[in-house]
């Protein structure tokens, strides 16, 4: 099953602006690229042409397994808006 | 200013609307003191994962008479342990039928939001849908939350905000969480015939069944897998590290859950169920050399946000209640002397050390070292062996059984090197000391 297929059972409250901000700076001197393989929602992709961390910021679960894993800990992470983000029903 | 002050000002606030926060401040409203919760989630438990059982007696000792109205799935009657190689399996259980069962399989989005519910019967004030984004912190005292849209003032401010618990690291009461000191763990919660996981799993109606999944996908790394029965639905997961997947092949949380669900000892137990809910959420596994400072001038930590988590155990929300529990009395205490000050509320220090809670974690304080260097030996190679063992034992293949037992221990020390073995057991014995003695 992907990992798509696993979010689309998630009620989620997107916000219109980003909750993660990573200092694309850095990402680019990066080896590991650690947050996309840590992440449980897949929500980091590493476009290597453009050289930009690509952000799918409302697929979000909150967990916070990028702000730890993140090599130079340079990842803005903060918690979505009250009214925002994932709602787990069966959590 | 002065005036917003007054306003906005309570007597105690309590940030997070879980296990820990709802237990604290309910012990808080019960002394008759004024107390705000406040909760990030559309309700208590939207924003809340775990594995899924809840302890009786702790629970209890906050909810005298939870079983009654309480959203329980099934009462637990059996502990699977089950060692998982590659594509064999060797399980150990222990099943009885307590008379007053040990604990519940729960759904977090229903519990804690009951837990909630009661809390406001008992006179707290829960805010919902409201991020605490900073502490107040003035003459080195905290003395209130800064949230999205106001601020709140107190005398005396809990961090219930759970294993990130960013509040905890503004005012430095923790250092930065190191990747090897918390797990991230996957869960899906399966839909299936109520009457297919009472066949499958040896269980009548309101009876539970618990596994601990070792190995597997988690082969050599530091993780483990679970399933709960629900009423309905059956939930699997596992935890795994976040150090594990620093590897150039590592593969993200997810797909090693597909792989532990495709396991040939697992696949069965699932069969044929559809996934209702997929989700995520950080463990903490520092234990007792990661717990904070759990208290400053007008502060206190408790659960998860205080790395309280017994995980060979699979304890939690019961430290979190517990402690929520012993920080609201302390509160309790510290209102009547009108002293917030560092000195009154180390009180919840000193009561939390005389418990199980710190007890335990001091047990189990060198257990994470020695799995992170051990973890090929007793998390992959042991693991493996146990299943060789078993897979010898029971063949029938006409060859002589004093040769295959011969062959067995042979393997052993071809496997080995003397120098290994030593380790291997130099690292048992110093775990069982820890465990045991000091």
């Amino acid at each position: 099953m992907t990992i798509e297929n696993k979010l689309s059972t998630i009620k989620y409250s997107p916000d219109t602006e980003s909750h993660l901000r990573p200092d694309n700076e850095k990402c680019k001197s990066c080896k590991s690229k650690i947050c996309q393989k840590v992440c449980p929602a897949g929500v980091y992709e590493w476009l290597e042409e453009e050289q930009r961390l690509l952000v799918k910021y409302e697929n979000c679960l909150e967990c916070g397994a990028c702000r730890i894993a993140c090599e130079s800990k340079s990842l803005g992470w903060e918690y979505p808006k009250g009214t925002k983000g994932v709602l787990f029903k069966n959590g | 200013m002065s005036d917003i002050r007054e306003q906005n000002k309570t007597e105690v606030i309590v940030v997070g609307g879980g296990p820990a926060g709802i237990a604290c401040a309910v012990t808080i409203a019960r002394a008759g003191h004024e107390v705000i919760l406040i909760e990030r989630g559309r309700f208590a438990g939207s924003k809340n994962v775990f594995g899924g059982a809840i302890y009786t007696q702790p629970t209890r000792e906050i909810f005298p008479e939870f079983e009654k109205t309480a959203p329980l799935e099934r009462k637990n009657i059996e502990h699977k342990y089950a060692i998982l190689g590659k594509d064999d399996s060797t399980i150990i259980s222990y099943r009885k039928k307590h008379e007053d069962p040990v604990s519940y399989s729960v759904i977090r989005g229903k519990f804690d939001r009951w837990m909630a519910e009661e809390a406001k019967k008992e006179g707290v004030i829960l805010v919902e849908e409201t991020v605490v984004r900073e502490l107040i912190v003035e003459n080195e005292t905290v003395i209130g939350v800064k949230t999205e849209l106001e601020n709140y003032y107190a005398n005396i401010v809990i961090l219930a905000d759970g294993v990130n618990s960013l509040l905890a690291k503004q005012i430095g009461l923790r250092e930065t969480i190191e990747p090897k000191d918390v797990a991230i763990s996957v869960k899906e919660v399966l839909k299936l015939d109520k009457e297919k996981i009472n066949d499958r799993f040896n269980i009548a109606d309101d009876e539970g069944c618990i596994y601990e999944l070792f190995g597997g996908p988690m082969l050599g790394k530091l993780g483990l897998g679970f399933i709960y029965t629900n009423k309905d639905t059956i939930t699997i997961g596992l935890g795994i590290t976040l150090d594990e997947f620093g590897e150039d092949d590592s593969r993200p949380p997810y797909e090693l859950l597909d792989n532990l669900k495709s396991h040939p000892s697992i696949a069965p137990l699932i069969k044929d169920s559809e996934l209702l809910e997929y989700s995520a959420h950080l463990i903490p596994e520092g234990g007792y050399k990661k717990i904070p400072t759990l208290c400053g001038a007008g502060v206190m930590i408790v659960g998860d946000a205080a790395m309280l988590v017994n995980n060979l155990h699979w304890e939690g929300t019961n430290l979190a209640m517990i402690s929520g529990k012993i920080a609201g009395e302390t509160a309790v205490v510290a209102l009547s002397k009108g002293d917030f000050s560092e000195n009154s509320l180390i009180r919840y220090q000193n009561e939390l050390e005389k418990t199980f809670i710190i007890k335990d974690l001091k047990t189990y304080k060198d257990l994470m070292d020695v799995m992170h260097a051990q973890k090929t030996s007793y998390l992959d190679y042991y693991l493996r062996k146990i299943n060789s063992f078993f897979e010898m034992f029971t063949s029938v293949n006409s060859k002589p059984k004093r040769e295959l037992y011969w062959n067995f221990i042979k393997n052993y020390f071809k496997e080995k090197n003397p120098k290994e073995i030593l380790k291997d057991f130099g690292y048992a014995v110093k775990l069982l000391w820890g465990i045991l003695i000091k």
